[in-house]
This record gives structure tokens, C-alpha cells and sequence, in this order.
């Protein structure tokens, strides 16, 4: 029955926020924070994580076919096409679910419990269209880009990884990526990273709209929009994959 | 005139309160009083239906206002000022900011009069240093008096406080006193203060709603509460340090 109130609550939260879409001023000034927040702030922490995933996986993957059976250069094939239609966005993503969504839920679960939302719409404002819908929007639109970052970065990572350690010369590691790139590929991981970030921030937004009693309630609501972007990120992903591929 | 019909609200299998009614005309200063936990911070904000009522109605020049949409809402808090308990400033932004917010939003007032509007306010609630400090740096006496320098900003029509002196110190809560009964002045403002702080009350008020067993145990005028001989009420009031019956 909580679950049903809670759903029905969402659903409601991403009406109004739809709605409200024609406010742009609004939200104007609040979207482009958050194009730097969610966007160029995570940039580093994306780099990191695209280039150790690509770097890992090459290792692991020539550990695994280290045999006469197949030629090298299928690594570079298998860590491109891992990349770029899996890690990128789904490592990607997990690690943006404890960076943007903690964040975002803190931030509108402290405005919560401080009466700072009721304030807002006490002055008349519509405090979806000013706190909720610019960090949705920028989360569907910075995900992407993020992606792209992740997936480029990992396969350098692993052009890198497998010619510093001897394994595979980065001519090689780059025939085996062209050999099997699809842009196909590459259009299903930014769909990816669409979904993901909204689930992220439209999760996040939804916890933090309606966190209550005080400094434990946020931090309840913080927890609980970390884990279940994490659950909803794994299970559109897995729902994505049966539908498209 | 704002009207309350009765108000009745609930949450979950939690009764707050039943049947609540009364009158504030233009111009009034009405004090809530009851202990806490009562539901009075409850009550205010279905003023400007921040929360609506199991059943009800707040009425406001004829109109209630769980019956209005969305947009027309909007409009109708515009006339409500409120000073919430904690200041409900905004920390990301500074305190001269706090009280442009709704300039900036509602308004076509160019810089130069946002800046003057919002140096007049800060005058008014004798703040006029502090408009380039985050409200992280501003103590809880200077917190309600940038809140309230927010609240009347776009010049409202009825302004709603919230426990405006809880927290602090005597001398602290007698200026925020004298600023209700100034700012209710100037600008002939109708008032509903929520407090249990009874010195408040009398510095303020002229009519007092006690809020009580989850109904209103009694609405009437200072003077009346003075002689009123309402065991609850009388018990309030006298548990005060300020025995007004003495």
C-alpha cells in the first residue's frame, strides 16, 4: 500500500514538473547550475572511471584468451563493444547515483525539513518548476554527454592498459575495435544514459521533494535515492537489453 | 476578512483537530495559541493552502481556497507574507538576495529599485549592515528579521507568523514584538501570529484562538481572555510566567 502512495507520488511529481515545462523562466537560471553540476563537475570522476574500466577489462580480457585460438586483436573488439554498449553507461551511471542523486536529494530534503520549499511556494512560485524539473532536464541532457566521455575514455584506457603491459600493440587493440563498431552500439549506450539519468535525478528529486523529520529524514531519503537508483538503473538496463538488442 | 469553516484535518488515523471555525477581519492582529504539538503551525499553513483540510474551508474575500487551481493559487499566496519558524532563508544565496528573491521573480523593478526596496526593508527590521552576509553567518533573532524583511517585500496583504519568538532571548523577542505591531501598522496588515509565548500575545494581539483537546477551546478578544474563567485556557495562561490574571 506505502509503495502504491509512493508511486502515485512520483507519478504526480513528473506531471506537475511536465506542466511545467512552458515556465522557462523559471527554472532558466537553475538549469544552467545544474548543466555545470551534474555535467561539468563530473567530469573528472567520469574520466576516472571510463579509463580504469577500459584499462581493467583489457587485462582481464587477454588474461581470459590468452590461447592460439583467437587472434588478438579480439580484445580490442570485446573491450570496445563492452564499452561502449554496457560499462560505459552502466558504471557510469552507478557511480552518478551516489554523486548527482545524493546530491540533489541532500540538497531538496535539507530545503524540505527547512521549510524552504514551503517558503518558495508560499511567495506563489512553483517550486517543481524552479527545484524538481531544471535538475531533470539537465541530468537527460548531460547523461549523454557523459557517456560519450566514459566510453571514449575506456577504450583508451585499454588501448593504453594492453600496450603498456605488452599484451596487445594499440594498431591491434584498434583493428579489433573497428572490426566489430555498430554506431547502433553507440546510439543504444546513449539511450542508455538518457534513461539512466532520468531515473537518477527523477529518483533523487522525488526523495528529497518529500523528505521529513529533520537531519535523519534527509539522510533516510538520501539513502534510500542512492539504492533505488542503483535497483531502477540495473533493471532498465536489463529491460533496455531485451527490448533492443 | 479571512474566514475558517469548519477545518478539520487529520494525518493518517491521527486526528490534529475537528470543526474549526472563526473570523479574522482586515486589519486584525489574531494570536493562536496552544501547546505544542497542537497543531497550530498546521493550521497556519492551510491559510494559503500550503496543506489542505479533510474537510472544510478557508474563505478569503469569498473565495475558498482549496477550490482554486493551481495558477490561481499562485496569485492568491502572492497576498500572504509568511515568517516562518526557522527564517526559512534560502543558504544559497546571501541575505540581500533572500529579500530580492521575490523582486527578482514577481516584479519588473529594475536593479537600482530592487536595491532600494530592499535596503528599506532591511532598515525596517534594523538589519541595515546585513545585506552582503550568508545566512550562515546570521544569528536566530537576525534570521526572523531577514524572514519577515521577506515576507513583507511585496508588500502583502496578510501576513502569518510562526512561532516568531521561540528560541530567543527576552530582549530579542520584545524588538520582534515591536516589529509585528509596526509592520501590522504600516502597512495595515491583518496578522495571525502562532505562538505559546503569552507576553507576546499581549504585546500584540487583539483577538486570541486557543487551540485545545484538538478543537478550538475558545476564540475571543484580549480583553475577554483576561476575564475569561475557561478552565483550559485560564490553566494556559496562568502556566506562564506572565500571569495574567495577576
Amino acid at each position: 500500500m506505502e509503495a502504491l502512495k509512493q508511486l502515485g507520488q512520483y507519478a504526480l511529481l513528473l506531471y506537475q514538473a511536465l506542466r511545467s515545462v512552458t515556465e522557462f523562466s523559471t527554472y532558466r537560471e537553475n538549469l544552467f547550475n545544474e548543466f555545470v553540476k551534474i555535467g561539468y563537475q563530473s567530469i573528472p570522476i567520469i574520466m576516472l572511471v571510463g579509463v580504469f574500466t577500459g584499462a581493467v577489462l583489457t587485462l582481464q580480457t587477454a588474461y581470459q584468451l590468452d590461447t592460439d585460438l583467437y587472434p588478438a586483436y579480439i580484445v580490442g573488439s570485446i573491450v570496445s563493444q563492452s564499452v561502449i554498449i554496457e560499462l560505459a553507461a552502466v558504471i557510469s551511471g552507478l557511480v552518478l547515483a551516489g554523486k548527482v542523486g545524493a546530491r540533489i536529494s541532500t540538497e531538496l530534503g535539507t530545503m524540505r525539513v527547512s521549510e524552504q520549499i514551503d517558503a518558495l511556494e508560499s511567495m506563489g512560485f512553483n517550486s517543481v518548476a524552479f527545484l524538481v524539473l531544471p535538475r531533470i532536464f539537465a541530468g537527460i541532457l548531460m547523461f549523454p554527454v557523459l557517456y560519450i566521455i566514459a566510453s571514449t575514455l575506456g577504450i583508451i584506457g585499454g588501448v593504453v592498459a594492453g600496450a603498456a603491459d605488452g599484451i596487445l600493440p594499440a594498431a591491434e587493440f584498434m583493428k579489433g575495435g573497428r572490426s566489430f563498431f555498430f554506431p547502433e552500439d553507440v546510439v543504444f549506450g546513449i539511450l542508455k544514459s538518457f534513461v539512466f539519468g532520468f531515473v537518477i535525478t527523477s529518483i533523487s528529486c522525488f526523495k528529497g521533494y518529500f523528505a521529513f523529520g529533520g537531519a535523519e529524514g534527509v539522510g533516510n531519503a538520501t539513502t534510500q535515492a542512492t539504492v533505488l537508483s542503483c535497483i531502477y538503473i540495473l533493471l532498465a538496463d536489463f529491460v533496455l537489453a531485451a527490448i533492443l538488442l | 476578512m479571512i474566514e475558517i469553516k469548519n477545518l478539520t484535518k487529520s494525518f493518517g488515523k491521527n486526528l490534529i483537530w475537528e470543526d474549526v471555525s472563526f473570523k479574522i477581519e482586515d486589519g486584525e492582529t489574531l494570536a493562536v495559541i496552544g501547546k505544542s504539538g497542537c497543531g497550530k503551525s498546521v493550521l497556519l499553513k492551510h491559510l494559503n493552502a500550503l496543506l489542505y483540510p479533510d474537510s472544510g474551508e478557508v474563505i478569503i474575500d469569498g473565495h475558498c481556497v482549496f477550490d482554486l487551481n493551481y495558477s490561481e493559487l499562485r496569485l492568491m499566496r502572492q497576498r500572504f507574507g509568511i515568517l516562518f519558524q526557522g527564517g526559512a532563508l534560502f543558504d544559497s544565496i546571501n541575505t540581500f538576495e533572500n529579500i530580492a528573491f521575490p523582486l527578482r521573480y514577481f516584479t519588473k523593478d529594475t536593479e537600482d529599485e530592487i536595491k532600494k526596496k530592499v535596503n528599506e526593508a532591511l532598515e525596517m527590521v534594523n538589519l541595515e549592515e546585513a545585506g552582503s552576509k550568508a545566512t550562515s553567518e546570521l544569528s536566530g533573532g537576525m534570521r526572523k528579521r531577514v524572514g519577515l524583511a521577506r515576507a513583507i517585500i511585496l508588500k502583502p496583504d496578510y501576513l502569518l507568523y510562526d512561532e516568531p519568538t521561540s528560541g530567543l532571548d527576552p530582549q530579542t523577542s520584545e524588538e520582534i514584538n515591536e516589529l509585528i505591531v509596526s509592520m501590522a501598522d504600516s502597512f495595515d496588515l491583518t496578522s495571525i501570529v502562532i505562538t505559546h509565548d503569552m507576553h507576546s500575545v499581549l504585546s500584540i494581539a487583539e483577538k486570541v484562538a486557543f487551540l485545545d483537546s484538538q478543537k478550538l477551546s475558545w476564540f475571543g478578544s484580549i480583553d475577554e481572555m483576561k476575564k475569561s474563567e475557561h478552565p483550559p485556557l485560564v490553566d494556559f495562561t496562568t502556566a506562564s510566567e506572565y500571569k495574567i490574571k495577576a
